[in-house]
Protein backbone atom coordinates (compact mmCIF):
# COMPACT_ATOMS: atom_id res chain seq x y z
CA UNK A 1 0.00 0.00 0.00
CA UNK A 2 0.67 3.27 -0.51
CA UNK A 3 0.87 6.00 2.04
CA UNK A 4 1.81 9.92 1.89
CA UNK A 5 3.60 11.73 4.90
CA UNK A 6 2.82 14.76 5.70
CA UNK A 7 5.54 16.64 7.07
CA UNK A 8 4.64 20.08 9.04
CA UNK A 9 6.93 22.11 11.51
CA UNK A 10 7.28 25.63 12.52
CA UNK A 11 8.90 27.49 10.14
CA UNK A 12 10.78 29.96 13.10
CA UNK A 13 11.72 26.31 15.05
CA UNK A 14 13.62 24.88 11.77
CA UNK A 15 14.95 28.03 9.86
CA UNK A 16 15.88 29.67 13.21
CA UNK A 17 19.36 28.66 13.60
CA UNK A 18 19.54 26.19 16.38
CA UNK A 19 22.38 23.38 15.61
CA UNK A 20 19.50 20.72 16.13
CA UNK A 21 17.53 22.04 13.36
CA UNK A 22 20.73 22.47 11.17
CA UNK A 23 21.74 19.15 11.25
CA UNK A 24 18.44 17.90 10.88
CA UNK A 25 18.09 20.52 7.74
CA UNK A 26 21.75 19.00 6.39
CA UNK A 27 20.29 15.19 6.37
CA UNK A 28 17.34 16.04 5.10
CA UNK A 29 18.66 16.57 1.18
CA UNK A 30 19.89 13.25 1.97
CA UNK A 31 17.24 11.40 3.73
CA UNK A 32 15.24 10.50 -0.14
CA UNK A 33 18.41 8.24 -0.83
CA UNK A 34 18.06 6.27 2.22
CA UNK A 35 14.41 5.45 1.24
CA UNK A 36 15.14 4.74 -2.47
CA UNK A 37 17.98 2.67 -0.89
CA UNK A 38 15.42 0.48 0.45
CA UNK A 39 12.67 0.48 -1.66
CA UNK A 40 9.79 2.29 0.36
CA UNK A 41 10.36 6.01 -1.56
CA UNK A 42 7.79 6.45 -4.53
CA UNK A 43 7.86 10.28 -4.75
CA UNK A 44 8.51 13.28 -2.65
CA UNK A 45 9.31 16.68 -2.57
CA UNK A 46 10.02 19.70 -0.05
CA UNK A 47 7.66 22.63 -0.15
CA UNK A 48 8.77 26.29 0.01
CA UNK A 49 7.17 28.68 2.63
CA UNK A 50 3.83 28.90 2.28
CA UNK A 51 4.06 33.10 1.50
CA UNK A 52 5.31 32.22 -2.49
CA UNK A 53 1.52 30.16 -2.50
CA UNK A 54 -1.33 30.90 -4.26
CA UNK A 55 -4.85 29.09 -3.11
CA UNK A 56 -7.49 29.20 -5.97
CA UNK A 57 -11.41 27.95 -6.37
CA UNK A 58 -13.60 28.01 -9.04
CA UNK A 59 -17.43 28.67 -8.52
CA UNK A 60 -20.09 28.96 -11.05
CA UNK A 61 -17.36 28.28 -13.51
CA UNK A 62 -15.37 31.48 -12.47
CA UNK A 63 -11.36 30.90 -11.20
CA UNK A 64 -10.92 33.39 -8.03
CA UNK A 65 -7.21 33.47 -6.13
CA UNK A 66 -5.65 34.97 -3.50
CA UNK A 67 -2.09 34.74 -2.17
CA UNK A 68 -1.25 33.13 0.81
CA UNK A 69 -2.89 30.86 2.77
CA UNK A 70 -1.76 33.58 5.30
CA UNK A 71 -3.01 31.37 8.40
CA UNK A 72 -2.04 32.28 11.69
CA UNK A 73 -0.67 28.86 12.12
CA UNK A 74 2.43 28.51 13.83
CA UNK A 75 3.05 25.11 11.84
CA UNK A 76 3.03 24.87 7.84
CA UNK A 77 2.87 21.37 5.36
CA UNK A 78 6.69 21.52 4.30
CA UNK A 79 6.95 18.44 2.64
CA UNK A 80 5.45 15.22 1.09
CA UNK A 81 6.65 11.94 0.60
CA UNK A 82 5.13 9.11 -0.96
CA UNK A 83 6.38 5.47 0.42
CA UNK A 84 5.31 2.11 -0.28
CA UNK A 85 4.61 0.21 3.05
CA UNK A 86 3.06 -3.58 3.72
CA UNK A 87 0.71 -1.78 5.86
CA UNK A 88 -0.11 1.35 8.39
CA UNK A 89 2.85 0.35 11.23
CA UNK A 90 5.49 -0.03 8.45
CA UNK A 91 4.32 3.23 7.37
CA UNK A 92 4.91 4.66 10.67
CA UNK A 93 8.24 3.31 11.28
CA UNK A 94 9.60 4.03 8.06
CA UNK A 95 8.01 7.98 8.03
CA UNK A 96 10.04 7.76 12.24
CA UNK A 97 13.22 7.43 10.18
CA UNK A 98 12.94 11.36 8.70
CA UNK A 99 14.74 13.74 10.08
CA UNK A 100 12.39 16.35 10.56
CA UNK A 101 10.53 14.51 12.58
CA UNK A 102 12.54 15.41 15.72
CA UNK A 103 11.76 18.59 15.12
CA UNK A 104 8.25 19.58 13.61
CA UNK A 105 5.24 16.23 12.87
CA UNK A 106 4.87 13.52 10.14
CA UNK A 107 0.96 12.61 9.87
CA UNK A 108 0.79 9.66 7.52
CA UNK A 109 -2.47 9.04 5.46
CA UNK A 110 -2.50 6.30 3.15
CA UNK A 111 -3.14 7.25 -0.02
CA UNK A 112 -6.76 6.53 -1.49
CA UNK A 113 -7.50 3.42 -3.60
CA UNK A 114 -10.26 4.14 -6.16
CA UNK A 115 -11.15 0.57 -6.39
CA UNK A 116 -12.94 0.75 -2.91
CA UNK A 117 -15.98 1.96 -2.00
CA UNK A 118 -16.01 6.18 -1.08
CA UNK A 119 -16.51 7.03 2.32
CA UNK A 120 -19.84 7.24 3.58
CA UNK A 121 -20.32 10.15 6.07
CA UNK B 1 12.76 -17.36 -14.25
CA UNK B 2 10.64 -15.04 -15.90
CA UNK B 3 9.37 -11.57 -13.96
CA UNK B 4 6.31 -12.92 -13.00
CA UNK B 5 7.51 -16.36 -12.16
CA UNK B 6 9.67 -14.57 -9.20
CA UNK B 7 7.36 -12.56 -8.24
CA UNK B 8 5.05 -14.77 -7.55
CA UNK B 9 7.30 -16.93 -6.27
CA UNK B 10 8.82 -14.23 -3.79
CA UNK B 11 4.66 -13.82 -2.99
CA UNK B 12 4.77 -17.29 -1.82
CA UNK B 13 7.98 -17.04 0.04
CA UNK B 14 6.56 -14.04 1.87
CA UNK B 15 3.45 -15.84 3.04
CA UNK B 16 5.50 -19.31 4.39
CA UNK B 17 8.79 -17.82 5.52
CA UNK B 18 8.29 -13.77 6.96
CA UNK B 19 7.01 -14.35 10.09
CA UNK B 20 9.74 -16.95 11.09
CA UNK B 21 12.55 -15.37 9.77
CA UNK B 22 11.32 -12.05 11.46
CA UNK B 23 11.11 -14.31 14.53
CA UNK B 24 14.87 -15.13 14.31
CA UNK B 25 15.34 -11.52 13.05
CA UNK B 26 14.47 -10.12 16.06
CA UNK B 27 16.69 -12.38 18.51
CA UNK B 28 19.43 -11.82 16.38
CA UNK B 29 19.41 -7.89 15.98
CA UNK B 30 17.80 -7.99 19.72
CA UNK B 31 14.43 -5.67 18.27
CA UNK B 32 11.47 -5.50 16.74
CA UNK B 33 12.09 -2.25 14.64
CA UNK B 34 15.61 -3.33 13.61
CA UNK B 35 14.04 -7.10 13.14
CA UNK B 36 11.53 -5.14 10.68
CA UNK B 37 13.54 -3.19 8.34
CA UNK B 38 15.82 -6.19 8.58
CA UNK B 39 13.09 -8.14 6.90
CA UNK B 40 12.00 -5.36 4.80
CA UNK B 41 15.76 -5.62 3.33
CA UNK B 42 16.12 -8.91 2.87
CA UNK B 43 13.21 -9.28 0.85
CA UNK B 44 14.33 -6.29 -1.40
CA UNK B 45 17.56 -8.20 -2.14
CA UNK B 46 15.51 -11.58 -2.70
CA UNK B 47 13.96 -9.53 -5.28
CA UNK B 48 16.93 -8.09 -6.84
CA UNK B 49 19.21 -11.54 -6.64
CA UNK B 50 16.70 -14.30 -7.21
CA UNK B 51 15.57 -13.58 -10.54
CA UNK B 52 19.56 -13.96 -11.94
CA UNK B 53 20.72 -16.52 -9.00
CA UNK B 54 17.78 -18.78 -8.97
CA UNK B 55 15.81 -19.89 -5.79
CA UNK B 56 18.14 -20.40 -2.87
CA UNK B 57 18.18 -23.80 -1.65
CA UNK B 58 16.94 -22.51 1.55
CA UNK B 59 14.95 -19.51 1.32
CA UNK B 60 14.85 -19.10 5.34
CA UNK B 61 18.87 -19.42 6.06
CA UNK B 62 19.30 -17.02 2.89
CA UNK B 63 16.59 -14.36 4.53
CA UNK B 64 17.88 -14.64 8.09
CA UNK B 65 21.56 -14.04 6.88
CA UNK B 66 20.73 -11.40 4.35
CA UNK B 67 18.46 -9.26 6.39
CA UNK B 68 20.72 -9.54 9.25
CA UNK B 69 24.14 -8.57 7.35
CA UNK B 70 22.20 -5.91 5.58
CA UNK B 71 21.66 -4.36 9.02
CA UNK B 72 25.10 -5.03 10.84
CA UNK B 73 26.67 -3.56 7.84
CA UNK B 74 24.33 -0.18 8.24
CA UNK B 75 25.21 -0.08 11.88
CA UNK B 76 28.41 -0.46 11.22
CA UNK B 77 28.69 2.29 8.85
CA UNK B 78 26.88 4.56 11.53
CA UNK B 79 29.17 3.29 14.50
CA UNK B 80 32.34 4.24 12.44
CA UNK B 81 30.93 7.90 12.66
CA UNK B 82 30.21 7.14 15.94
CA UNK B 83 33.47 6.01 17.22
CA UNK B 84 32.13 2.37 18.56
CA UNK B 85 32.65 -0.25 16.31
CA UNK B 86 33.93 -2.40 18.69
CA UNK B 87 31.07 -3.46 19.97
CA UNK B 88 29.55 -3.45 17.05
CA UNK B 89 31.97 -6.53 15.77
CA UNK B 90 31.39 -8.38 18.69
CA UNK B 91 27.70 -8.58 17.96
CA UNK B 92 28.68 -9.74 14.05
CA UNK B 93 30.72 -12.09 15.71
CA UNK B 94 28.31 -13.92 17.24
CA UNK B 95 25.56 -16.71 16.20
CA UNK B 96 27.05 -17.96 12.94
CA UNK B 97 26.46 -21.28 13.90
CA UNK B 98 23.84 -23.35 11.55
CA UNK B 99 20.22 -22.76 12.31
CA UNK B 100 17.81 -26.28 12.81
CA UNK B 101 14.64 -26.73 12.78
CA UNK B 102 14.70 -26.38 16.52
CA UNK B 103 15.90 -22.90 16.67
CA UNK B 104 13.33 -21.86 14.12
CA UNK B 105 10.40 -23.33 16.19
CA UNK B 106 12.23 -21.89 19.36
CA UNK B 107 12.35 -18.37 17.96
CA UNK B 108 8.87 -18.69 16.49
CA UNK B 109 7.63 -19.45 20.56
CA UNK B 110 9.72 -16.68 21.98
CA UNK B 111 8.06 -14.46 19.61
CA UNK B 112 4.34 -15.78 20.75
CA UNK B 113 5.31 -15.50 24.52
CA UNK B 114 6.52 -11.71 23.75
CA UNK B 115 3.50 -10.51 21.78
CA UNK B 116 1.22 -12.39 24.62
CA UNK B 117 3.19 -11.18 27.80
CA UNK B 118 1.26 -9.71 30.79
CA UNK B 119 2.65 -6.56 31.03
CA UNK B 120 1.00 -5.55 27.72
CA UNK B 121 -2.69 -4.12 27.59
CA UNK B 122 -4.77 -7.38 26.70
CA UNK B 123 -6.21 -5.45 23.48
CA UNK B 124 -2.17 -4.90 22.32
CA UNK B 125 -2.17 -8.44 23.04
CA UNK B 126 -4.03 -9.25 20.23
CA UNK B 127 -3.12 -6.98 17.73
CA UNK B 128 0.28 -7.14 18.30
CA UNK B 129 -0.11 -11.36 17.95
CA UNK B 130 -1.84 -10.95 14.66
CA UNK B 131 0.66 -8.78 12.96
CA UNK B 132 4.35 -10.10 14.03
CA UNK B 133 3.13 -13.55 14.26
CA UNK B 134 0.06 -14.11 12.47
CA UNK B 135 1.66 -11.77 9.44
CA UNK B 136 -1.64 -9.86 9.48
CA UNK B 137 -1.40 -6.25 7.90
CA UNK B 138 -2.87 -3.53 10.51
CA UNK B 139 -5.84 -2.90 8.21
CA UNK B 140 -6.56 -6.39 8.04
CA UNK B 141 -6.81 -6.68 11.88
CA UNK B 142 -8.77 -3.41 11.63
CA UNK B 143 -11.53 -4.68 9.25
CA UNK B 144 -11.71 -7.98 11.10
CA UNK B 145 -12.23 -5.80 14.60
CA UNK B 146 -14.17 -3.02 12.93
CA UNK B 147 -11.86 -0.85 14.60
CA UNK B 148 -9.95 2.23 13.03
CA UNK B 149 -6.40 1.15 11.78
CA UNK B 150 -4.66 3.85 13.23
CA UNK B 151 -5.96 2.67 16.45
CA UNK B 152 -4.89 -0.55 15.84
CA UNK B 153 -1.64 0.61 14.72
CA UNK B 154 -1.44 2.67 18.13
CA UNK B 155 -1.91 -0.32 20.40
CA UNK B 156 0.92 -1.86 18.03
CA UNK B 157 3.31 0.95 18.59
CA UNK B 158 2.37 1.52 22.56
CA UNK B 159 3.21 -2.52 23.30
CA UNK B 160 6.39 -2.46 21.02
CA UNK B 161 7.87 0.35 23.16
CA UNK B 162 7.16 -1.19 26.15
CA UNK B 163 8.39 -4.25 25.33
CA UNK B 164 11.98 -1.91 24.60
CA UNK B 165 11.66 0.46 27.64
CA UNK B 166 10.59 -3.03 30.31
CA UNK B 167 13.27 -4.94 28.76
CA UNK B 168 10.79 -8.00 28.03
CA UNK B 169 13.01 -10.68 27.14
CA UNK B 170 13.04 -12.42 24.11
CA UNK B 171 12.75 -16.26 25.74
CA UNK B 172 10.34 -18.91 25.88
CA UNK B 173 10.04 -19.00 29.93
CA UNK B 174 11.09 -20.93 32.59
CA UNK B 175 9.60 -24.18 33.95
CA UNK B 176 8.73 -21.96 37.30
CA UNK B 177 6.85 -19.32 35.37
CA UNK B 178 5.13 -21.18 32.55
CA UNK B 179 2.00 -21.73 33.19
CA UNK B 180 0.87 -18.30 34.14
CA UNK B 181 2.51 -16.85 30.66
CA UNK B 182 1.29 -19.93 29.11
CA UNK B 183 -2.36 -19.29 30.06
CA UNK B 184 -1.94 -15.93 28.87
CA UNK B 185 -0.61 -16.81 25.13
CA UNK B 186 -3.48 -19.41 25.24
CA UNK B 187 -6.42 -16.53 26.41
CA UNK B 188 -4.76 -14.55 23.68
CA UNK B 189 -5.25 -16.68 20.44
CA UNK B 190 -9.10 -18.11 22.32
CA UNK B 191 -9.79 -14.62 22.31
CA UNK B 192 -8.45 -14.29 18.62
CA UNK B 193 -10.79 -17.50 17.99
CA UNK B 194 -14.43 -16.16 19.74
CA UNK B 195 -14.17 -12.90 18.11
CA UNK B 196 -13.34 -14.75 14.64
CA UNK B 197 -16.64 -17.30 15.97
CA UNK B 198 -18.75 -14.62 17.44
CA UNK B 199 -22.05 -13.86 14.88
CA UNK B 200 -21.64 -10.24 15.07
CA UNK B 201 -21.59 -8.40 12.38
CA UNK B 202 -18.85 -7.17 9.79
CA UNK B 203 -17.35 -9.16 7.07
CA UNK B 204 -17.92 -12.78 7.08
CA UNK B 205 -14.21 -14.08 5.33
CA UNK B 206 -12.02 -11.63 7.51
CA UNK B 207 -13.87 -13.47 10.60
CA UNK B 208 -13.42 -17.10 9.19
CA UNK B 209 -9.45 -15.86 8.50
CA UNK B 210 -9.03 -15.24 12.52
CA UNK B 211 -10.60 -18.83 13.31
CA UNK B 212 -8.00 -20.58 11.03
CA UNK B 213 -5.23 -18.44 12.38
CA UNK B 214 -6.34 -19.31 15.84
CA UNK B 215 -6.17 -22.60 15.15
CA UNK B 216 -2.88 -21.86 13.43
CA UNK B 217 -1.29 -20.71 16.50
CA UNK B 218 -3.27 -23.47 18.71
CA UNK B 219 -1.20 -26.43 16.84
CA UNK B 220 2.44 -24.19 16.83
CA UNK B 221 2.07 -24.36 20.64
CA UNK B 222 0.60 -28.03 20.97
CA UNK B 223 3.72 -28.62 18.40
CA UNK B 224 6.28 -26.92 20.37
CA UNK B 225 4.98 -27.39 24.21
CA UNK B 226 3.69 -30.79 25.16
CA UNK B 227 1.33 -29.03 27.97
CA UNK B 228 -2.00 -30.66 28.87
CA UNK B 229 -4.23 -26.99 28.73
CA UNK B 230 -2.55 -26.36 25.03
CA UNK B 231 -4.03 -29.61 23.60
CA UNK B 232 -7.30 -29.04 25.31
CA UNK B 233 -7.44 -25.33 23.60
CA UNK B 234 -6.38 -26.83 20.24
CA UNK B 235 -9.37 -29.46 20.85
CA UNK B 236 -12.17 -26.77 21.83
CA UNK B 237 -11.33 -25.10 19.35
CA UNK B 238 -11.60 -27.62 16.43
CA UNK B 239 -14.78 -28.94 18.01
CA UNK B 240 -16.11 -25.52 17.46
CA UNK B 241 -14.83 -24.76 13.94
CA UNK B 242 -16.19 -28.38 13.08
CA UNK B 243 -19.66 -27.31 13.49
CA UNK B 244 -19.45 -23.89 11.91
CA UNK B 245 -21.11 -24.06 8.83
CA UNK B 246 -24.11 -25.75 10.51
CA UNK B 247 -24.56 -22.76 13.32
CA UNK B 248 -25.61 -19.95 11.06
CA UNK B 249 -28.97 -20.75 8.87
CA UNK B 250 -29.47 -19.66 5.33
CA UNK B 251 -30.51 -15.93 6.46
CA UNK B 252 -27.39 -15.96 8.89
CA UNK B 253 -29.80 -16.43 12.17
CA UNK B 254 -27.96 -18.51 14.88
CA UNK B 255 -28.97 -22.05 15.14
CA UNK B 256 -29.25 -23.71 18.83
CA UNK B 257 -27.02 -26.43 19.41
CA UNK B 258 -30.13 -29.08 19.36
CA UNK B 259 -31.28 -27.90 15.82
CA UNK B 260 -27.61 -28.23 14.35
CA UNK B 261 -27.85 -30.65 11.63
CA UNK B 262 -24.71 -32.76 13.05
CA UNK B 263 -24.46 -34.83 9.86
CA UNK B 264 -22.82 -32.08 8.78
CA UNK B 265 -20.19 -31.40 11.16
CA UNK B 266 -16.83 -31.99 10.43
CA UNK B 267 -15.47 -35.77 11.81
CA UNK B 268 -12.17 -35.33 10.33
CA UNK B 269 -11.78 -32.23 13.01
CA UNK B 270 -13.59 -34.17 15.79
CA UNK B 271 -11.67 -37.15 15.32
CA UNK B 272 -8.49 -34.97 15.84
CA UNK B 273 -9.91 -33.09 18.28
CA UNK B 274 -10.75 -36.52 20.82
CA UNK B 275 -7.06 -37.53 20.22
CA UNK B 276 -5.64 -34.26 21.29
CA UNK B 277 -8.43 -34.99 24.24
CA UNK B 278 -7.29 -38.43 25.17
CA UNK B 279 -3.89 -37.61 25.41
CA UNK B 280 -4.41 -34.45 27.52
CA UNK B 281 -6.75 -36.25 30.28
CA UNK B 282 -4.18 -38.92 30.44
CA UNK B 283 -1.59 -36.27 31.72
CA UNK B 284 -4.20 -36.21 34.83
CA UNK B 285 -3.26 -32.55 34.99
CA UNK B 286 -6.86 -31.36 34.25
CA UNK B 287 -7.18 -27.76 33.07
CA UNK B 288 -10.59 -25.46 31.96
CA UNK B 289 -9.71 -25.99 27.98
CA UNK B 290 -9.36 -29.92 28.57
CA UNK B 291 -12.65 -29.66 30.58
CA UNK B 292 -14.42 -27.57 27.72
CA UNK B 293 -13.30 -29.55 24.97
CA UNK B 294 -14.14 -32.86 26.73
CA UNK B 295 -17.53 -31.14 27.14
CA UNK B 296 -18.00 -30.02 23.35
CA UNK B 297 -16.58 -33.50 22.45
CA UNK B 298 -19.34 -35.17 24.47
CA UNK B 299 -22.53 -32.77 22.12
CA UNK B 300 -20.10 -34.14 19.33
CA UNK B 301 -20.40 -37.29 20.06
CA UNK B 302 -23.56 -37.57 20.46
CA UNK B 303 -25.90 -38.53 16.84
CA UNK B 304 -28.76 -36.85 18.27
CA UNK B 305 -29.74 -34.23 21.16
CA UNK B 306 -31.38 -36.88 23.04
CA UNK B 307 -28.56 -39.33 23.23
CA UNK B 308 -26.36 -36.96 24.57
CA UNK B 309 -24.73 -38.40 27.29
CA UNK B 310 -25.77 -34.91 30.08
CA UNK B 311 -24.90 -37.12 33.06
CA UNK B 312 -20.71 -37.38 32.12
CA UNK B 313 -21.34 -33.56 30.88
CA UNK B 314 -23.02 -32.45 34.73
CA UNK B 315 -19.92 -34.23 36.19
CA UNK B 316 -16.91 -32.57 33.53
CA UNK B 317 -19.33 -28.99 35.02
CA UNK B 318 -18.97 -29.88 38.46
CA UNK B 319 -14.81 -30.29 37.67
CA UNK B 320 -14.46 -27.23 35.97
CA UNK B 321 -16.40 -25.35 38.35
CA UNK B 322 -14.17 -26.69 41.06
CA UNK B 323 -11.41 -25.42 38.89
CA UNK B 324 -12.83 -21.89 37.58
CA UNK B 325 -15.75 -20.84 39.28
CA UNK B 326 -17.74 -18.58 37.22
CA UNK B 327 -21.57 -17.84 37.38
CA UNK B 328 -21.49 -18.21 33.57
CA UNK B 329 -19.82 -21.92 34.09
CA UNK B 330 -22.58 -22.70 37.03
CA UNK B 331 -25.35 -21.81 34.73
CA UNK B 332 -23.84 -23.54 31.69
CA UNK B 333 -23.89 -26.54 34.44
CA UNK B 334 -27.43 -26.19 35.41
CA UNK B 335 -28.82 -26.33 32.03
CA UNK B 336 -26.71 -29.75 32.09
CA UNK B 337 -28.83 -30.65 35.34
CA UNK B 338 -32.17 -29.90 33.70
CA UNK B 339 -31.41 -32.39 30.57
CA UNK B 340 -29.94 -35.19 32.58
CA UNK B 341 -31.90 -34.82 36.02
CA UNK B 342 -34.44 -32.36 35.72
CA UNK B 343 -35.85 -28.44 35.40
CA UNK B 344 -36.85 -28.41 39.28
CA UNK B 345 -33.24 -29.11 40.54
CA UNK B 346 -31.63 -27.15 37.76
CA UNK B 347 -34.56 -23.98 38.66
CA UNK B 348 -33.00 -24.36 42.57
CA UNK B 349 -29.50 -23.95 41.51
CA UNK B 350 -29.92 -20.86 39.23
CA UNK B 351 -32.06 -19.24 41.78
CA UNK B 352 -28.82 -19.37 43.96
CA UNK B 353 -26.77 -17.46 41.00
CA UNK B 354 -25.69 -13.80 40.94
CA UNK B 355 -26.08 -12.58 37.87
CA UNK B 356 -27.96 -9.20 38.23
CA UNK B 357 -28.27 -7.42 34.47
CA UNK B 358 -27.73 -10.36 32.05
CA UNK B 359 -30.22 -11.66 30.03
CA UNK B 360 -28.44 -14.92 30.29
CA UNK B 361 -30.04 -15.75 33.47
CA UNK B 362 -34.24 -14.64 32.69
CA UNK B 363 -33.31 -17.00 29.16
CA UNK B 364 -32.41 -20.12 31.11
CA UNK B 365 -35.27 -19.80 33.88
CA UNK B 366 -37.71 -19.01 30.79
CA UNK B 367 -36.84 -22.33 29.28
CA UNK B 368 -36.72 -23.96 32.60
CA UNK B 369 -39.81 -22.84 33.60
CA UNK B 370 -41.86 -23.45 30.62
CA UNK B 371 -40.69 -27.33 31.07
CA UNK B 372 -42.01 -27.46 34.31
CA UNK B 373 -45.47 -25.95 32.43
CA UNK B 374 -45.44 -22.61 34.46
CA UNK B 375 -46.33 -20.67 31.32
CA UNK B 376 -46.98 -17.03 33.18
CA UNK B 377 -43.86 -16.43 34.84
CA UNK B 378 -42.03 -18.20 31.88
CA UNK B 379 -43.23 -15.65 30.09
CA UNK B 380 -42.14 -13.17 32.06
CA UNK B 381 -38.81 -13.98 31.91
CA UNK B 382 -38.35 -14.41 28.46
CA UNK B 383 -39.37 -10.87 28.16
CA UNK B 384 -37.28 -9.58 30.87
CA UNK B 385 -34.88 -11.59 28.90
CA UNK B 386 -35.31 -9.99 25.79
CA UNK B 387 -35.20 -6.18 27.06
CA UNK B 388 -31.73 -6.87 28.78
CA UNK B 389 -30.74 -9.06 25.03
CA UNK B 390 -28.26 -6.50 23.10
CA UNK B 391 -28.62 -8.95 19.97
CA UNK B 392 -31.42 -8.02 17.75
CA UNK B 393 -31.92 -11.45 16.56
CA UNK B 394 -31.15 -13.12 19.72
CA UNK B 395 -34.14 -10.37 21.16
CA UNK B 396 -36.17 -11.67 18.17
CA UNK B 397 -36.04 -15.65 18.96
CA UNK B 398 -36.83 -14.72 22.45
CA UNK B 399 -40.17 -12.27 21.99
CA UNK B 400 -40.82 -15.50 19.29
CA UNK B 401 -41.01 -17.94 22.46
CA UNK B 402 -42.73 -15.85 24.80
CA UNK B 403 -45.67 -15.20 22.15
CA UNK B 404 -46.03 -18.68 21.56
CA UNK B 405 -46.32 -19.50 25.68
CA UNK B 406 -49.97 -17.64 24.71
Amino acid sequence: MRYACLIYYHPQTLFGGSPQANAALAECAGYDEVLKASGHFVTGEALVLPEEAMTLQVRDGKMSAVDGPFMETKEVLGGIIVIEARDLNEAVRVASGHPLATIGHIEVRPVVDFSQPRPVL
Amino acid sequence: MSVAGTHACLETVYRTEARRVLATLIRLLGGFDAAEEALHEAFAAAAEQWPRQGLPANPYSWLVSAGRFRTIDCWRREARLAGTLPELLALSEQTAEPITPEDIADDELRLIFVCCHPALAPDARIALTLREVGGLTTEEIARAYLTPAPTIAQRIVRAKARIRDEDIPYEVPDRGELPARLESALQVIYLIFNEGYAATQGPSLTRADLCAEAIRLGRLVVDLLDQPEAHGLLALMLLHEARRATRVDANGDLVLLEDQDRSLWDRGLIGEANGLIGRALASRQVGPYILQAAIASIHAEAARTADTDWTRIVELYDELVALAPSPVVELNRAVAVAMATGPAEALRIVDGLDMAGTHLVPTVRGELLTRLGRYDEARAELELAARLCTNERERSVLLGKARRLG
